[in-house]
């Protein structure tokens, strides 16, 4: 299993799509490292630097429908070898989440309200954040407050996290 | 209770429900490009597990990027090129014969009513036209369905949108969807099946539904789906008449995928186009739409006709018929790029490559290429383009581009114009 900790870059924005995310013509790379520098680097979002504002950050919280366009694999690959295994929304595209499990990775949706309470809590904070998968809690921490959130992932999800992806999955059951 | 058309599919084609939270499906198809898959392969002989479930129902083609723009790229054709010779992959589309996936497949017959097909890109959801479960997929599920020949799904909660009225002069297949979208927005039917009914659908081509489905996922759909009808059999006729007696049975055996009478749809919404406006997009989601006349004046540098939403023929000759006798304005630059050679075939049999020639315009090869800002066609910073593509998110067609999504028939107008324009004044 991936490690679920660390720090967070907040993105507020609904709607951040692949091409964003990783563009199309970063697509010709057969070595995931090479997408590594490029990592949200056609973000529209006033004042986010990625040369600057991805350093030691673990973890995405977002608006809704992240992840949303291409069905492209790049953009979960680009996160994960930035060293982000999480991405915590309101909501995902479909593709982009399935995307996100079947890599081993956690893709975490929440309420609008819980969204809007770690916004106004810890969005202008540095802030940490550690994952229990098992019994589904999400621990958030900066200088001055502690916050648990609950969240829940299907079991069929978990076994993916678990076991590191759909293909291990898929290759000891069909 | 009834079952819907995506209900049926999966019912037929389920082999495992783990923890009950997903449907585990056979797959009938596995459809790829060079830019998805070779990460797949390399994946799988990596792992030692070189190997493809059925050689038949895996479908590959060459596509995005072609002819080769570069040392990579080249790489990526080479890889799939060596892995469909060596798997014997017989329905391997390369240089010269390709086209644009999601207009190559249907043409080839590869799509026909009740399949489940996967590939490794979004706007698979197009094959739904067919009256097939068709979705976009990552690599990952891409490689387990090389490998399997299967792919999960949660169940497919169905949005039917059922289309009324009289489609006026100037309205065409891509308006409507463009409409959809900006009704149900860039996620109204996230995890769920647009089913596409009502008379307009029932009289649309197979090419139009290929249109409407297309873009189903701009919506966040999983999949377009329109029943199969006489239409459908027609368009399929040369592929399957060896498999039935006539075309009333190929239309009874089909017929099984409709949605029952008393199928259960989680939303249901209908959309009349009787008073429609040609339609195009501002700003850099897909569903920001407004009428032409509203954005009407909007300078644009490039014109764009093509890709998996609106290069096939019958596009072509919308545009070729609003662009006869024109000539391009002198500040744009036009680029047609017909999806398949057997469209470039017909479009040249036709006389359309010469209209398209005489207007000014660049005829490519068929190759996605511009669409997605890759090749043939890319923007420079600050440039605007009219495209009959399906994205025109922020650096789609280039870095610090703009793109505005509209039908063929305004593309060409706006070619004419060097503005945004509605295709009436041209054809009336």
């Amino acid at each position: 299993m991936k490690n679920f900790i660390g720090n967070v870059l907040f993105l507020d924005r609904s709607d951040i799509n692949t091409d964003e995310i990783i563009p199309a013509k970063y697509l010709t790379e057969n070595d995931k490292t090479a997408l590594k520098p490029h990592l949200l680097e056609d973000l529209k979002l006033p004042g986010f630097d990625s040369a600057k504002d991805l350093d030691d950050k673990q973890i995405i919280i977002t608006k809704a429908n992240f992840g949303c366009g291409s069905s492209r694999e790049h953009a979960p690959w680009a996160l994960e070898v930035n060293g982000i295994h999480v991405v915590i929304a309101k909501s995902f595209a479909r593709i982009f989440r399935q995307n996100m499990f079947n890599c081993g990775m956690l893709a975490i949706a929440l309420s609008d309200a819980d969204i809007e309470m770690i916004d106004s809590e810890f969005a202008h904070t540095s802030t940490n954040v550690s994952i229990d998968v098992e019994n589904g809690i999400i621990h958030l921490s900066s200088e001055e407050k502690e916050y648990n959130i609950e969240f829940s992932i299907s079991d069929f999800d978990k076994a993916l996290i678990k076991i590191g992806g759909w293909v291990e999955y898929a290759d000891l059951h069909y | 209770m009834g079952l819907t058309i995506a209900e049926k599919i999966f019912k037929d084609h389920l082999i495992d429900e783990p923890f009950g939270d997903v449907s585990v499906l056979k797959l009938d198809r596995v459809f790829c490009h060079e830019i998805t898959t070779p990460i797949a392969i390399l994946d799988l002989m990596d792992r030692g597990k070189d190997r493809v479930f059925d050689p038949d129902k895996i479908k590959a083609v060459i596509d995005h990027v072609t002819p080769a723009k570069d040392s990579k790229t080249a790489m990526q054709g080479k890889i799939l090129r060596e892995w469909a010779k060596r798997h014997g992959i017989k329905d391997f589309f390369d240089i010269g014969h390709n086209g644009v996936c999601h207009a190559i497949f249907p043409e080839k017959g590869f799509v026909h009513p009740g399949f489940t097909i996967i590939m490794g890109d979004s706007h698979t959801c197009t094959h739904g036209a067919f009256g097939a479960f068709a979705a976009g997929v990552g690599t990952t599920d891409l490689e387990v369905g090389i490998l399997k020949g299967v792919c999960t799904f949660k169940k497919p909660d169905t949005y039917k949108l059922e289309i009324t009225g009289t489609k006026p002069a100037g309205v065409y297949a891509k308006d409507i969807i463009l409409k959809i979208i900006q009704e149900l927005t860039v996620n109204g039917a996230t995890n769920m099946v647009i089913e596409f009914a009502g008379e307009v659908v029932d009289k649309m081509s197979m090419e139009e539904r290929m249109t409407l489905s297309n873009m189903a996922v701009e919506a966040g759909a999983t999949c377009g789906i329109c029943a199969p009808d006489m239409t459908t059999v027609e368009y399929l006729w040369e592929f399957i008449k060896d498999d039935y007696a006539g075309k009333k049975e190929a239309l009874e055996s089909f017929s099984r995928y409709k949605s029952d009478r008393d199928a259960r749809y989680v939303k249901e919404k209908t959309i009349d186009v009787s008073r429609m406006e040609p339609l195009t997009t501002f700003g850099h989601k897909p569903d920001n739409v407004k009428p032409v006349s509203q954005m009407a004046g909007t300078k644009v540098d490039q014109v764009y006709i093509g890709s998996c939403t609106n290069g096939r023929i019958e596009d072509l000759r919308v545009a070729a018929k609003v662009l006869k006798g024109n000539k391009i304005n002198e500040n744009v630059r036009a680029i047609v790029s017909p999806a398949t050679p057997k469209i470039f075939s017909q479009a040249l049999a036709q006389g359309l490559i010469n209209i398209f020639m005489d207007a000014g315009f660049c005829v490519t090869n068929p190759t996605c290429g511009a669409c997605l800002g890759m090749s043939n066609g890319v923007l420079a910073e600050g440039e605007v383009a009219a495209a009959t593509t399906n994205r025109n998110f922020n650096g789609r067609m280039g870095k610090g581009g703009m793109v505005h999504l509209m039908s063929p028939a305004t593309a060409a107008a706006t070619a004419i114009k060097g503005e945004i324009a509605n295709s009436e004044m041209f054809t009336l």
